[in-house]
């Protein structure tokens, strides 16, 4: 019997080789059969030479995490040839590039090896070197198209769109395309009896990475100032705004830019320009990654005291250090959250997948100007440098943005005297002005002892009193943030905590779980501070699970100290390999952990 | 610690500028730094150019880093917004103000250990971008608030109050400015306001990053025997080179200067700098010269004042990167995207 749309892909290759766009490929045709899939890009940190491998996982339930499992394998680096066969899954696949021998040793009863001899079809229709490698990748598309039974024409109407101005690729590359097409449906029984089949379900949505999406959001929320240092995973979200920029931005009566992109000297420097900008009235903002954050921090402290508005994206990569800089993890929550030396802790925004991302980043802004702090959106390399089927995102046509509480010449010409730091509403959130629009709204900001006038300071009661005061908007903080997303199962004494790219497989393994009659309650936390509804949830339950990517339990961490979560239930299930969390995971942690309160 | 507070009372009799504020509404609170520091005669002069370009003093943003120049801003300018920023990064905060707004004049205040030790990535990288600012660095070769250690401007053989003298090579900030295509560079000294006053006004109007390096002596750990940035050593071996009149936008030239004496550069916003050099065979408007000059007499061992760079032709950073005019601080929110329908149109690639 065959089984329909529900099967992984892997392909191995050689960085560097143009097989990015042969997978791009591969994925997209897919999803335009209507067919939900899931891609995973699992690359090096260098340019050219090194083994990279991409997934594909076609999942007509529409899941959004990876799976562990892989059922077709195409193997096109020798490199990693060893390894690459060891991981299929029993039953199924492995192509391999069957111009030169391969090694007898290297084989396996339970899978089916299928040679195609990608080379050499090439270098019979190609020539020069260079398109010979290009044309091999392409080919591998067309053989796996033959094999899983995934639309020709699709595939020849997406050539056809990306080679819209260079005709002569479109007929490279369809040629390459049926050399492997043609080899394999000559030469194995096609299609296996795992295959695609076209359904009706991606309509309406989209496949796009988060970085983009976050991009895109910057500058729908009307950002105007970049500031950044190139760092993998966060580089992409400014290539992605600037690239909007272009198209959106150019004001058409003068030709100039109504943005501005700064490439920093560093780190340091990118946190400075955005609170020199915030500080200036624009909304402006920086993307990196782990090691920028700790860069950051002292300006971060400085935003936080001083209380400008900044958004911050950390696009979370394996650490400590340098770490593993192209395998994904969520390992900062804690740096980010106390980012800075003395009493700091900063707002977190948690997105789960690209399209919050998008609605994150402008909400975001909206609340680095409302809590005049710097507001971190914490994605990930798996968010960030992934494609994900998304619903289509929408713009809100009534949307009116949030610039917070700054008062304007004429609010100042009324006024006898204006306080920088003084709590009039009793939110904890003082007035701002900006420069260059009335004398009387002048006030020296500063990172040193200040009193709730703006003064210099050593008085203890008069800095206590401005510090308690930030405990004051911090709780307002609370308040006005993202909800967590809350389900309940029909069983209640346990549940399930996650945050952001946790989302998929979490949500996947409860569908799992109650096929096997385990029912979890589950809570997404979209915030810290964290809303009083976690607080709530932890307490209605006797254990609860909390699913994160890092060693630390830095989730669990923060629970504990933010509002006193009751340790002793909170069970840390825990994923830090740098491989995006996938359902198998969290089903069989969770099982073990049933197995041992059984046992005890 | 502004906790003595200036008297609000003006002599009715104090002159005006043209918008007829008097000095002391470009005033600040009282300082705090040590009596006889060259920070404050810095301070003085700031507030006697500012008043007299006749700048409005909430369209002016003072800026600056740690330290004990970090500090003066808050003694000038009362009614102008300031940034007491983190140590050595005030050129990257005011990088990012003036990418939001360009209309206003910025003054960055810096000292020579903000600016060249633990500063020194963002001083040199802000000349690149050719930030229009003005630039001031009140040198006096110390660390004031931890109390003596030497900068990296300390020159060799320098002595500290206590220990050994210096050995390292000092930095020299306006060579390294005329290295890195700074667009106005000067060196000034804090006892001498009457060439001070003009060279702020200069810096202050010109197009670009302006740099002004002023020897400000401290006198608490700096101002002995034996060191090289002290009030005497500096007057015994202080050169006027260049030095400026500033002359406003449509005022006329009145002093009378001696036949081929004088050069007069005019400035972006219409005001006109003339030259009165002291050397006559300096030349200002050749890097390569003037770099050859100065290492000549630092290695005579003189100090070499006045305006010393100047290229009014070179792009400040908006230009450069083809910015709006409107400052974008000041762009409606809802006018920076595309809408609803186009949001709707640009996703048809993601399909």
């Amino acid at each position: 019997m065959a089984t329909v749309n529900d099967v992984v892909i892997k392909i191995a290759t050689v960085n560097g080789t143009g097989s990015a766009s042969a997978n791009g490929l591969l994925r997209k045709s897919i999803f335009r059969m209507g067919v939900p899939v899931v891609g995973k890009n699992y690359f090096p940190s260098n340019i050219q030479g090194l083994p990279t491998w991409y997934e594909i996982r076609v999942t007509g339930d529409g899941y959004q995490s990876r799976s562990n499992r892989v059922d077709v394998m195409v193997a096109m680096n020798a490199q990693t040839y060893v390894q690459d066969m060891a991981d299929v899954a029993s039953g199924g696949w492995l192509i391999y590039d069957s111009t030169w021998p391969r090694s007898q040793l290297l084989n396996r009863e339970d899978i089916t090896v299928i040679g195609i001899p990608f080379s050499r079809l090439c270098n019979e229709h190609f020539d020069g070197a260079r398109a010979r490698i290009l044309m091999k990748n392409i080919a591998y598309v067309g053989a796996v198209a033959a094999l899983l039974d995934i639309d020709l024409e699709i595939i020849t109407a997406l050539l056809e769109e990306t080679f819209a101005a260079k005709a002569h690729m479109i007929e490279s590359n369809i040629e390459a395309i049926r050399l492997g097409f043609d080899y394999a449906r000559e030469n194995v029984d096609c299609p296996l009896s795992m295959r695609v089949k076209a359904i009706d379900a991606t309509s309406g949505n989209i496949m796009i990475d988060g970085n983009t999406a976050a991009g895109l959001g910057c500058m729908y929320a009307g950002a105007t100032v970049g500031a950044w240092y190139p760092i993998t995973p966060s580089t992409s979200l400014m290539d992605a705004f600037r690239d909007f920029c272009s198209r959106y931005r150019i004001d058409p009566e003068s030709g100039k830019s109504t943005y501005c992109i700064i490439q920093a000297e560093d780190e340091l420097a990118a946190i400075g320009m955005v609170l020199g900008a915030a500080w200036n009235g624009a909304r402006s903002f920086t993307p990196t990654s782990g090691p920028g954050i700790s860069l950051m921090s002292e300006f971060i402290g400085f935003a936080y005291y001083a209380e400008i508005p900044a958004v911050v994206f950390d696009v979370q990569r394996v650490g400590p250090s340098t770490g593993m800089p192209t395998r994904t993890q969520q390992c900062d929550i804690l740096s980010c959250a106390y980012a800075s030396h003395g009493d700091t802790k900063h707002v977190l925004l948690f997105p789960a997948d690209p399209a919050e991302c998008f609605y994150t980043a402008i909400e975001a802004f909206d609340l680095a100007e409302r809590l005049q702090t710097p507001i971190i959106v914490m994605s990930d390399l798996d968010i960030g440098m992934n494609d994900w089927m998304i619903p289509e995102l929408e713009w809100d046509e009534d949307y009116v943005p949030d610039r917070g509480k700054i008062l304007g010449a004429a609010e100042l010409e009324e006024m006898d005297r204006f306080h920088r730091y003084l709590d009039v509403d009793g939110d904890g959130i003082p007035y701002r002005t900006l420069p260059g629009v009335h004398p009387k709204g002048a006030y020296f900001t500063r990172g040193s002892g200040h009193t709730k006038f703006g003064a210099y300071t050593e008085d203890s009661a008069a800095y206590q009193e401005v510090i308690d005061r930030l405990l004051v908007k911090w709780e307002t903080a609370r308040d006005i943030l993202p909800k967590p997303d809350i389900r309940y199962s029909k069983f209640n004494s346990t549940g399930i905590i996650t945050v952001g790219s946790g989302d998929g497989a979490c949500t996947e393994a409860l569908d799992r779980l109650a096929k096997q009659d385990i029912g979890l309650n589950y809570c997404r936390i979209k915030a810290f501070p964290f809303a009083d509804e976690v607080c709530e949830f932890i307490k209605q339950h006797e254990v609860v699970y909390v699913v994160e990517q890092n060693r630390d339990a830095q989730l669990r961490t923060l629970l504990i100290i933010d509002i006193e979560a009751d340790q002793g239930k909170l069970v840390p299930l825990l994923h830090y390999n740098g491989m995006p969390i996938h359902s198998g995971f969290v089903v069989d942690k969770v099982l073990q952990e049933i197995a041992k309160g059984q046992a005890a | 610690m502004s906790f003595i507070a200036k008297p609000e009372v003006s002599h009715p009799g104090m002159p005006k500028n043209k918008l007829g504020l008097t000095s002391r509404d470009y005033e600040g609170t009282v300082s705090t730094l040590c009596a006889g520091c060259g920070h404050d005669s810095i301070t003085a002069a700031i507030i006697q150019a500012v008043f007299e370009l006749n700048i409005e003093p909430h369209m002016l943003a003072k800026m600056s880093g740690i330290g004990c120049s970090s500090k003066t801003p808050a003694y000038f300018l009362n009614q102008s917004h300031g940034f007491n920023s983190v140590h050595g990064r005030m050129p990257s905060v005011t990088t990012g103000a003036n990418a939001a707004n360009p209309d206003l004049t910025y003054i960055g205040i810096s000292g020579d250990g903000d600016s060249l030790s633990i500063g020194v990535g963002q001083f040199v990288h802000a000349i690149r971008r050719n930030v229009n600012m003005c630039y001031v660095i009140e040198n006096n070769g110390v660390y004031g608030l931890t109390k003596g250690q030497f900068s990296a401007t300390a020159d060799i053989g320098s002595k500290p109050k206590k220990g050994e003298p210096n050995n390292q090579e000092p930095i020299d900030p306006v060579s390294t400015a005329l290295s890195l295509g700074a667009t106005y560079i000067a060196r000034s000294f804090s006892g001498d306001k009457e060439q001070l006053v003009p060279l702020l006004k200069g810096a202050l109007m010109h197009r670009g990053f302006a740099l002004l390096d002023i020897i400000s002596p401290c006198v608490t750990f700096n101002d002995h025997e034996g060191s090289t940035k002290s009030y005497a050593h500096t007057r015994q071996f202080y050169h006027h080179v260049v030095d400026i009149d500033f002359i406003p936008p449509a005022e006329e030239i009145k002093a009378e200067y001696a036949e081929g004496e004088t050069m007069s550069i005019e400035l972006h916003g219409g005001s006109t700098i003339v030259l009165r050099k002291v050397d006559k065979d300096y030349d200002l408007t050749s890097r390569a010269l003037a770099f050859k000059y100065l290492r000549e007499r630092f290695n005579a061992g003189e100090i070499t004042t006045g305006l010393l760079y100047l290229d009014e032709s070179r792009a400040e950073m908006h230009e450069l990167m083809g910015n709006i005019e409107t400052p974008l601080s000041q762009l409606p929110l809802d006018q920076l995207h595309p809408g609803k329908e186009e949001l709707k149109k640009l996703q048809s690639r993601y399909r």
